[in-house]
């Protein structure tokens, strides 16, 4: 094992442990949440899944985007393989491990890969083009700062550099690999040889071959620099990845399992309530009896949600899952018409709460309070009151994420716990309490359309 | 107006009669005097249909759906208890009703509150008793009309019923032409989540106005629509616009009852 190898298992280890303590730290804030039981049907789940999360099925909606998001997926799915072969060299101090093993196949599947780094190259330019020259809407709204601009940025300029480091050192190697084997051997570079180049380079790279360096000691060069940038950069962006907005990559496929599977326009019936309705038209209840000392125990019943560890751990989740895409905002028809309400706000301020909650929660010990709440500091009432409940947002969201559910459940905790509706909904809910109705129609007047 | 049968589900118990569906009729159909039109109209379908129906008539309340929306969970459940002990007394097995928010919490909220029933949109109900012959309208007055239709985001959207309504503009013969932002993608009216009931927010405009634009884009001489609280948005949007005289908006029930001459 050379020094290279215990450089490389050093990398490797320092992004295992960095990784694997952003996620048990991201998995703790998800389960920060309330409990919800989501372990019904799993077929259905497991359908769902395949169809949004892995066959993209929401996203091609928007066809260049989509077709586009398509090219960056598979490339990352699909070049992932080769990560592994390279991870293995990287260990092993081999040298294309697996073109010993496959043989002549090799190259055709270098020429996959190839293609799609190519067209993951091409498809981050043009996202960043439609961010940063034509300036889409949706990714230039008010909630997008300067730190989710940079984070989009950031990801995207980072995919083109290791996209053009795999390609550049495939031409490098690619043009080693065609040399004579003797005249590698004068510069002691023999470990170029072994796949069968068929007489010439890889499909992609060899294009950009012809302006690299001739002599062999610097195409080795090139190809060790574009290895060792490549296999870095891979290993800094795993450990990014889970600061930023990216996290879907992984949590997409959860989130996408673990979604509501019922029709769009259902909304829970809180149990809480439940429990009070039901002792309240229990004409056998008694209301001042000692409940039993089991439920003495539990926590006093909460209604809606104040703050992140109110909503439910899906809820959560979607938040962290957020790619702030922007398509729930672009079709919600109150942000639409000038409102501040902005569905992607709500997720985004969701997972920053989550985030401060948790830190503060951390440093300050389990009674910390910073006298902040997501509700009113976050997410304010005028954004809440300004939503139709009309579903374009949850319909819009590529991987299923649910901000009504937010709303509604902050909307909640207003009214039930606050008494703070609008005026105008007061009357409306003491209305249908005296009359059966949302005006102000008496009940016993039902009917009276019949004769009219 | 005289020939229309109404009866209560009262009324039908009381002579040991039972309905084969309740009509809930809901409350901007029994209070508001533009949608109690299409109350009468599709009243008047399901007498022309001889569907033995009946109402609550003054045993109905809201169910509670504008509460739940705004987050008054406990005025919602009150609601919901209070109709599925009427309902379940009656035995109640199949609802039909005109406003898309009844069809959505009667069918999706109220089963796990105790109340379990068939429940279908009148848009559906119709296309059943026009594929079934027992209502006719064919080469009627919309043979070739242009007519856009909006879906209620509590019948698209939150239900996935993009095709019965559409299917009963085919049948009117009518020239159906779609907004850009139709089915999954439509666009609200602006009145669902409690918003019928209280100003909007602080905007630059109102998503009725925005809605209403896109429908008079079409160029469709009337804009179908298939729930009360869209009517009176869009009835709105187009005065705005002053072409009131120009647009019709009118309930996929009542251009049935026009075409059927009822």
């Amino acid at each position: 094992m050379g020094i290279s190898n215990l450089i490389f298992l050093l990398l490797l280890i320092v992004t295992v442990v960095l990784f694997v303590q952003r996620v048990k730290f991201i998995r703790g804030n998800i389960l920060l949440g309330k409990p919800l039981d989501l372990s019904d049907n799993p077929s259905a789940r497991w359908k769902k899944m395949f169809r949004v999360a892995m066959g993209q099925s929401k996203m091609t909606v928007r066809p260049i985007s989509g077709l586009l998001h398509i090219f960056v997926y598979l490339g990352f799915v699909i070049i992932n393989l080769e990560m592994l072969e390279i991870v293995l060299d990287g260990l092993l101090g081999t040298h294309r491990l697996f073109s010993q093993m496959i043989g002549g196949y090799y190259k055709s599947f270098i020429n996959v890969f190839e293609t799609l780094a190519l067209l993951v190259f091409v498809s981050c330019l043009v996202f960043l083009v439609r961010r940063n020259v034509i300036k889409l809407k949706r990714f230039w709204s008010k909630e997008m700062t300067s730190w989710p601009r940079s984070d989009a940025n950031i990801i995207l300029i980072v995919e083109c550099f290791l996209m053009a480091a795999f390609l550049t050192m495939n031409a490098a190697d690619g043009a080693l690999q065609m040399a004579n084997v003797e005249d590698l051997g004068k510069f002691m570079l023999e470990h170029y040889s072994g796949v069968e180049m068929a007489g010439s380079g890889f499909l992609i790279s060899s294009f950009i071959a012809p302006i690299l360096p001739t002599d062999f000691e610097s195409l080795a060069l090139i190809e060790r620099i574009c290895w060792w940038f490549h296999i870095s950069g891979v290993l800094a962006f795993l450990v990014y990845v889970t600061y930023s907005k990216h996290l879907h990559i992984f949590l997409a496929f959860p989130n996408t399992y673990y979604s509501k599977l019922q029709p769009k326009g259902q909304l829970n019936n809180l149990a809480s309530v439940k429990k009070e309705v039901e002792l309240m038209m229990n004409p056998s209840a008694d209301p001042y009896a000692t409940p039993p000392p089991s439920e003495l125990e539990d926590e006093l019943p909460s209604f809606g949600a104040k703050e992140v560890t109110d909503l439910s751990w899906k809820q959560l989740m979607d938040s962290y899952s957020c790619t702030e895409c922007g398509r729930c905002t672009s079709v919600c028809p109150a942000n639409l018409t000038g409102k501040i309400l902005s569905p992607r706000k709500v997720m985004m301020d969701t997972r920053d709460r989550l985030e401060e909650y948790s830190a503060g929660k951390s440093t300050n010990g389990r009674d910390f309070d910073d006298g902040k709440k997501l509700l009113g500091d976050y997410i304010t009432s005028e954004e809440l009151w300004a939503c139709t409940s009309c579903n374009a947002c949850t319909d819009a969201c590529p991987i299923l994420i649910d901000p009504l559910s937010i709303i509604v459940d902050l909307r909640r905790s207003l009214v039930m716990e606050d008494s703070a509706a609008p005026t105008e909904l007061n009357g409306m809910f003491s209305n249908i309490e005296n009359n059966g109705a949302p005006w102000q129609f008496a009940q016993a007047d039902r009917l009276n359309w019949k004769d009219e | 107006m005289a020939d229309l049968q109404i009866r209560t589900m009262a009324d039908m118990i009381a002579v040991g009669d039972k309905p084969e569906v309740l009509f809930w009729v809901g409350c901007a159909g029994s209070f508001d005097d533009r949608a109690k039109k299409i109350t009468k109209a599709f009243s008047k379908i399901l007498n022309k249909a001889n569907v033995k129906f009946a109402v609550l008539g003054t045993e109905e309340g809201c169910t509670g759906d504008p509460a739940k929306r705004s987050g008054n969970e406990f005025l919602f459940q009150m609601q919901a208890i209070m109709n599925i002990q009427v309902m379940n007394a009656y035995e109640v097995t199949k609802i039909v009703t005109t406003c898309p928010h009844c069809f959505n919490t009667l069918k999706n909220e109220y089963p796990e509150l105790g109340g379990n029933y068939e429940v279908m949109h009148h848009t559906q109900f119709i296309q059943t008793l026009l594929s079934e012959k027992k209502i006719s309208i064919e080469g009627g007055i919309f043979k070739g009309k242009k007519i856009t239709f909006h879906d209620p985001c509590y019948l698209g959207r939150a239900n996935d019923v993009y095709e019965a309504p559409r299917e009963i503009l085919e049948k009117l013969d009518a020239e159906l032409i779609e907004m850009k932002r139709c089915k999954a993608k439509g666009l609200c009216c602006g009145a669902g989540g409690g918003q019928m009931f209280k100003e909007a927010e602080k905007g630059n405009k109102e998503v009725n106005i925005e809605r209403t634009e896109e429908a008079l884009g079409t160029d469709a001489e009337i804009i179908a629509v298939g729930c009360p609280f869209c009517n009176t948005m869009l009835t709105d949007g187009v005065k705005s616009f002053n072409k009131e005289k120009e647009v019709r908006v009118y309930d996929l029930a009542e251009l049935v009852e026009q075409a059927a001459e009822l």
